[in-house]
């Protein structure tokens, strides 16, 4: 069964992903897309009716904690790993129009 | 002989008895890597100055006896994936070209507790996604027994760096098999804990629930002596397991007798190189001579583990590396229009090929209306796969193979085509993908005089078993320096 995708999908997951791909890269996404979806149709082989879906080996548990701040206050030295700040503050473009 | 050519023990017992200072040690892998690295390409950031004065700390710490551990004063290097303060930590992308994290990951940490001494960062495939270290932004690193090779990946960085004898010892990171195959391709040994053994606090994810830390070294006796250094529980990582029998080197024991060994038929059929065969086989032999019990077995699924990898690390990727927008760190793209264009450019500009065909991927299989034919079905073969392994350790101890089905490729051929590059980790997935322990060492070289890897894994919480028979094994033969080493 091979997988066709289109370029609505193309552009649909570029979104999702946050990704702007130039039209060669599209196609190459396309392509490569599409021979790893074909490929892991092989699991369509495997009878997996009635199994749970593992997301961990072992049973893990949220870890809660009380709100405290444990290790100071680290602003200065976070915001000096921003492209842009200001104010205490990491700088974007503008948001609301 | 350098200092480089011992292991990272035997350094530590030559610093700790005052034969050797630890500026004396840092000095020579500092040395040694100015010299080797217009060859090998083993690092990301060296940090000369840096390295030097923690020298001389170390030392005092070491005279004044408040460091009295095996590592104490062995230089180190770090794989650029693991966030050191202060230090540049690129995960050898474009888009964490500047990054300097204001923290420690906890493992390096552990690490610097027990008096380590940091050279540097190591190369990489960019985000860990890769086979060969050839998708590192800052450029391939080579194989230090023949430069025309890959060293493998993503751990290329580490491994070729301990080959060439540039540091005593480095820690990498392993998602599908990125500490064991460069290992193998290397000649170097290297362990993958079960997971959540290491914490990952620090460790920039790419697939959170398989990646793990671990040792990389010249030989077992170091890297079970780094892994219960590295071994900790940490709140600050939620899967991190307050897990027991973490004294790993009481495992360093020459007796595999009655020990029992299955080798999996599916392991060894298309695709497996000759030559690696026979070194693998041979090496099992070795072991039933010292008294295990080693036989065939059929594990099954093995031919699943790859495309349910694909789906389950890609999808974590995805939204793991959601958080690179160009707002908190590294690269920004120059010119924009808005938010949105700002995020969408600086990410198409900032990661590369490979990184960016794994967020597709990802973000495809979690996409509605195909979560579950593809995300939930990865999930589903999962715990197959798990379960597979549960009934071969109801009956074995250990089980043995190899840890990559050929010796290291030549620079260039594996990119071409990303399926076959990804068939290469077969060996080595389905054990990220049931948080099992596994272990690759050297057991020969090719006709090429490429080194070829065993790989031995262990059920949960085991890996007492892997370095038992690792170094049983071990005791047959020499370890061999590579023709970059200065040992020749």
């Amino acid at each position: 069964m091979a997988n066709i995708i289109s370029d609505e999908t193309i552009e649909y997951v570029g979104i999702l992903a946050k990704l702007e791909l130039n039209e060669e890269e599209k196609e190459r996404a396309k392509k490569d897309m599409g021979e790893m979806l074909d490929y892991i149709d092989k699991l369509n082989e495997l009878d997996t009716a009635g199994i749970e879906p593992m997301s961990h080996v072992f049973p893990v548990q949220n870890v809660f904690r009380e709100d405290v701040v444990t290790n100071g206050d680290g602003s200065e030295e976070t915001l000096r790993n921003a492209p842009e700040e200001k104010d205490g503050g990491f700088k974007v473009p503008k948001t609301i129009g | 002989m350098s200092l480089m050519s011992l292991t990272a023990v035997e350094l530590g017992k030559k610093i700790k008895a005052k034969e050797v200072t630890v500026k004396e040690a840092v000095t020579e892998a500092l040395d040694a890597i100015e010299k080797k690295e217009g060859t090998v390409n083993s690092f990301v950031t060296i940090d000369r100055e840096g390295a030097l004065k923690r020298a001389e700390e170390v030392q005092k710490l070491i005279d004044d006896g408040t460091l009295t551990g095996p590592l104490a004063g062995v230089p180190v290097a770090i794989k650029d994936n693991m966030c050191t303060e202060g230090m540049l930590t690129t995960c050898s992308s474009k888009i964490l070209y500047n990054f300097k994290p204001t923290y420690t990951a906890e493992a390096v940490k552990n690490l610097e507790d027990a008096g380590a001494v940091i050279l540097g960062k190591t190369n990489m495939d960019e985000f860990a996604m890769g086979s060969t270290t050839e998708t590192s932004y800052y450029g391939p690193t080579k194989n230090p027994w023949n430069e025309a090779h890959v060293p493998g990946g993503s751990s290329g960085g580490s491994c070729a760096a301990v080959a060439a004898e540039e540091c005593s010892y480095a820690l990498g990171s392993d998602t599908g098999g990125s500490i064991r195959q460069p290992s193998s391709f290397c000649g170097v040994t290297g362990i993958k804990p079960t997971y959540g053994t290491v914490s990952r606090y620090g460790l920039i994810a790419y697939g959170s629930s398989l990646d793990q830390i671990g040792p990389i070294a010249k030989d077992v006796t170091d890297c079970a002596t780094i892994l219960e250094a590295i071994t900790s529980y940490d709140k600050k990582d939620s899967t991190s397991i307050d897990r027991e029998d973490t004294d790993f080197t009481s495992a360093l024991v020459d007796d595999v007798k009655g020990m029992k060994i299955g080798i999996p038929k599916d392991y060894f059929g298309e695709g497996l190189d000759s030559e690696v065969k026979e070194a693998v086989l041979a090496a099992a032999k070795k072991l039933e001579e010292k008294g295990a019990i080693v036989e065939e077995f059929d594990l099954s699924l093995v031919e699943y583990a790859i495309p349910a990898y694909y789906v389950i690390a890609c999808a974590e990727a995805s939204s793991n590396l959601a958080r690179f927008d160009g707002v908190k760190y590294g690269y920004r793209t120059e010119q924009y229009d808005d938010l949105h264009n700002m995020y969408k450019k600086t990410r198409s500009e900032g990661f590369g090929a490979e990184v960016k065909r794994r967020i597709m991927l990802g973000s495809f299989v979690l996409s509605s209306g195909y979560y579950d034919a593809y995300y939930l079905k990865a999930l589903r073969t999962k715990a197959l796969i798990k379960k597979a392994f549960d009934d071969a350790f109801s009956r074995y101890d250990v089980i043995l193979g190899p840890a990559a089905p050929t010796t290291a490729p030549k620079l260039g051929e594996s990119l071409s085509d990303p399926i076959k590059m990804y068939l290469g980790d077969i060996y080595t997935i389905s054990v990220n993908l049931a948080g099992l322990p596994g272990i690759s060492l050297p057991c020969g070289k090719d006709k090429n005089g490429l080194p070829v890897g065993l790989q031995l894994i262990g059920d949960c919480f085991k890996e007492k078993n892997i370095i038992r028979a690792a170094y049983a094994f071990e005791q047959t033969r020499n370890y061999e320096h590579s023709p970059l080493s200065d040992v020749k």
